[in-house]
């Protein structure tokens, strides 16, 4: 690596961590003045745990994620099936457009026309709205990671399955989901953590007694950011990063296999 | 064209004309084919032929749009693939990367009814057939190539099918492998008695292997017959070509009928035997004369055709000469290493004998 390469590298990467470093470091201040720096402490990791509300959406963020997640795995993972295996049925484009819209959209959009929607069939808004909301775009994110792996599994291993007596139904489940599972849960845990993080959407479609995490720490910040957001902000990118990691481990894992096929 | 199968007079499997399109490709055309229990066939031709689409429409994979498959008196095109019994070995083996051995082989025989005993049984007498004992545990990634065709073959034979149809299950491995593994793959055709239906673009593999090789192009048989037959007295060009290296003369018939023909050439009337085709053709038709390399004599007494010697080539087993005739026409002979005549250098005159019942006459 020249020198050059090293500067900008530094560079890039400072530009994109530097402000995150930031919060992690300010999170173990033991000032209350979030700029002062006062000494080291892991105080507010203390008041975090004992502040209900904050748990409170955290607990709402977690299930939100769990239940959507699991939503858009078992949707996306039927839309891949359905573009990858029925050829060029009636609507395919427009099927893969829709499907993809909501990952490109606008989140304003997509958030206002769920609340227009939801307001339109008088849904009370909570935690199912909000769920729905997030299954929608985690689909299209599951649909393209299962997709690509889908697009690149050996169909004769299906067939062989087949001729050795395996009913469709028998030839999906012991072969073709087992096959697909490691980027199943790489699409799961990526819808996940789009819904953990997701603060726009869920302002449009969450009713009372519904709040997330990001609506709850955005909430606080609007009155002044104190050094227990930051502690809360470090856990939440610890838990995101965890998850990302172990979705990127697992699709690593995945082409470490077809390799080896 | 079809041979009557040489061992029952009813057949183990029926292919009755049966033709499959793909848009506008005709991949198989009105194909008709008996196979008899306990045969070992091999269809081979080029690749774009058909013989892979067949034998998937054998498996049940692709259906045919016109014409019958009966296997044992049973319709077969009704049937969905995993309600087909025969089993099917594919060109890449399609072992189920998640399973270990033992689990790929058991795979088949679950939904059988057996208890697990009987699995297990099955399963350790399937890998004593290919040789694979103590890698009962492994998963396919952590086995050799020759050891996952093995896994698939004998996956392919658990459900003890009637028929098993191999696509290609060769062509994956290196040369010196290829050659062990077609004797074991005979001995294991043989000890068990199941038909074989081998689909391969190697001559050398279809002769090695094969009761009867069906020799196919775009989407038809050519011909069909035991491979000595094949390679000595083949229908066509095509097949003869197919078959091995052959020198083709250029003619026209002359008058005369029986057992041998002459040929008019630009080296003179040559005697050969005709085909099928030509044997009561009128005279004057343009035919050629197909010649096997080693069944050119070089130096021979009873000289017919002779030229130039224009290269040599040490083979280990034999020798092969380019002969390059008056016209430029280059002819190829090739003669075993004892009895070479050895001390022939390039650009030396060469004379040229054959027996008249090595030519065989074959339309142009």
């Amino acid at each position: 690596m020249t020198a050059f390469n090293r500067i900008t590298l530094t560079l890039g990467l400072g530009f994109l961590y530097a402000p995150i470093l930031v919060l992690v470091v300010y999170s173990f201040n033991d000032s209350r003045l979030v700029t002062v720096w006062g000494g080291f402490s892991t105080r507010w990791y203390g008041v975090l745990l004992s502040d209900g509300p904050l748990l409170a959406s955290a607990l709402v963020s977690l299930k939100v994620a769990a239940l959507s997640a699991t939503i858009a795995a078992m949707l996306g993972t039927l839309a891949a099936l359905a573009l990858d295996r029925h050829g060029r049925f009636a609507g395919r484009g427009a099927f893969t457009g829709l499907l993809y819209a909501p990952m490109v959209m606008p989140e304003v959009i997509t958030g206002l026309s769920l609340l227009l929607l939801f307001v339109g069939i008088d849904m009370e808004r909570g935690i199912p709205t909000i769920v729905i909301a997030h299954a929608t775009f985690g689909t299209g994110f599951v649909a393209v990671i299962v997709g690509a792996r889908l697009k690149g599994l050996d169909r004769s291993i299906e067939e062989a399955a087949a001729d050795l007596g395996a009913s469709p139904l028998r030839v999906f489940f012991t072969v073709t989901l087992p096959l697909l599972a490691p980027s199943l849960a790489a699409g799961f845990l990526l819808a996940f953590t789009l819904s953990l993080d997701d603060l726009v959407i869920a302002s449009f479609v969450s009713g009372p007694g519904a709040t997330t995490l990001p609506m709850r720490l955005y909430s606080q910040v609007r009155l002044g950011v104190n050094p227990e957001i930051n502690a809360a902000s470090t856990l939440l990118i610890a838990s995101v990063s965890v998850v990302v990691l172990g979705a990127s481990w697992l699709s690593v894992r995945k082409n470490g296999t077809t390799a080896a096929q | 064209m079809q041979a009557p199968s040489p061992l029952t007079a009813a057949p183990l499997l029926r292919i009755d004309g049966v033709t499959k399109t793909f848009g506008a490709h005709r991949a198989v055309d009105a194909v008709s084919l008996d196979l008899a229990a306990g045969e070992f066939l091999c269809l081979l031709g080029p690749s774009g032929c058909g013989k892979s689409t067949l034998l998937r429409m054998l498996a049940g994979f692709e259906t045919p749009d016109a014409g019958a498959i009966t296997l044992h008196g049973q319709d077969l095109i009704g049937l969905p693939p995993h309600q087909r019994p025969v089993n099917m070995m594919f060109q890449s083996y399609a072992l189920f990367p998640h399973m270990s051995v033992a689990k790929n082989l058991a795979y088949g025989l679950q939904g059988l009814g057996l208890d697990r005993s009987r699995i297990t049984e099955r399963v350790q007498s399937l890998l004593r057939l290919v040789k694979l004992e103590g890698f009962e545990d492994r998963r396919p990634d952590k086995l050799s190539g020759g050891q996952r065709q093995r896994v698939a073959l004998a996956r392919a034979l658990a459900r003890e099918p009637r028929l098993l149809l191999l696509d290609e299950p060769l062509g994956a491995l290196d040369r010196t492998l290829r050659e062990e593994t077609q004797g074991e793959l005979r001995a294991i055709q043989r000890r068990l008695g199941t038909s074989f239906m081998v689909v391969t673009h190697d001559p050398e593999e279809a002769m090695a292997l094969a009761d009867r090789i069906v020799v196919m192009d775009r989407g038809r048989i050519v011909q069909a017959g035991p491979a000595r037959e094949l390679y000595e007295r083949p229908a066509s060009r095509f097949v003869a070509g197919l078959l091995g290296d052959v020198n083709l003369i250029a003619g026209t018939l002359e008058p005369g009928e029986g057992e041998s023909r002459s040929v008019c050439t630009a080296f003179g009337p040559l005697r050969a035997v005709p085909s099928p085709a030509v044997a009561s053709a009128a005279s004057e038709t343009s035919v050629v004369v197909a010649l096997r390399p080693e069944r050119l004599r070089l130096g021979d007494g009873d000289t017919i055709l002779t030229g130039t010697l224009v290269d040599v080539a040490f083979l280990g087993d034999r020798v092969r000469r380019q002969i390059r005739l008056a016209d430029g026409t280059v002819l190829r002979a090739s003669t075993a290493l004892p009895g070479d005549p050895g001390d022939l250098g390039i650009g030396q005159p060469v004379s040229l004998g054959f027996a008249p019942e090595a030519g065989w006459i074959l339309p142009a």
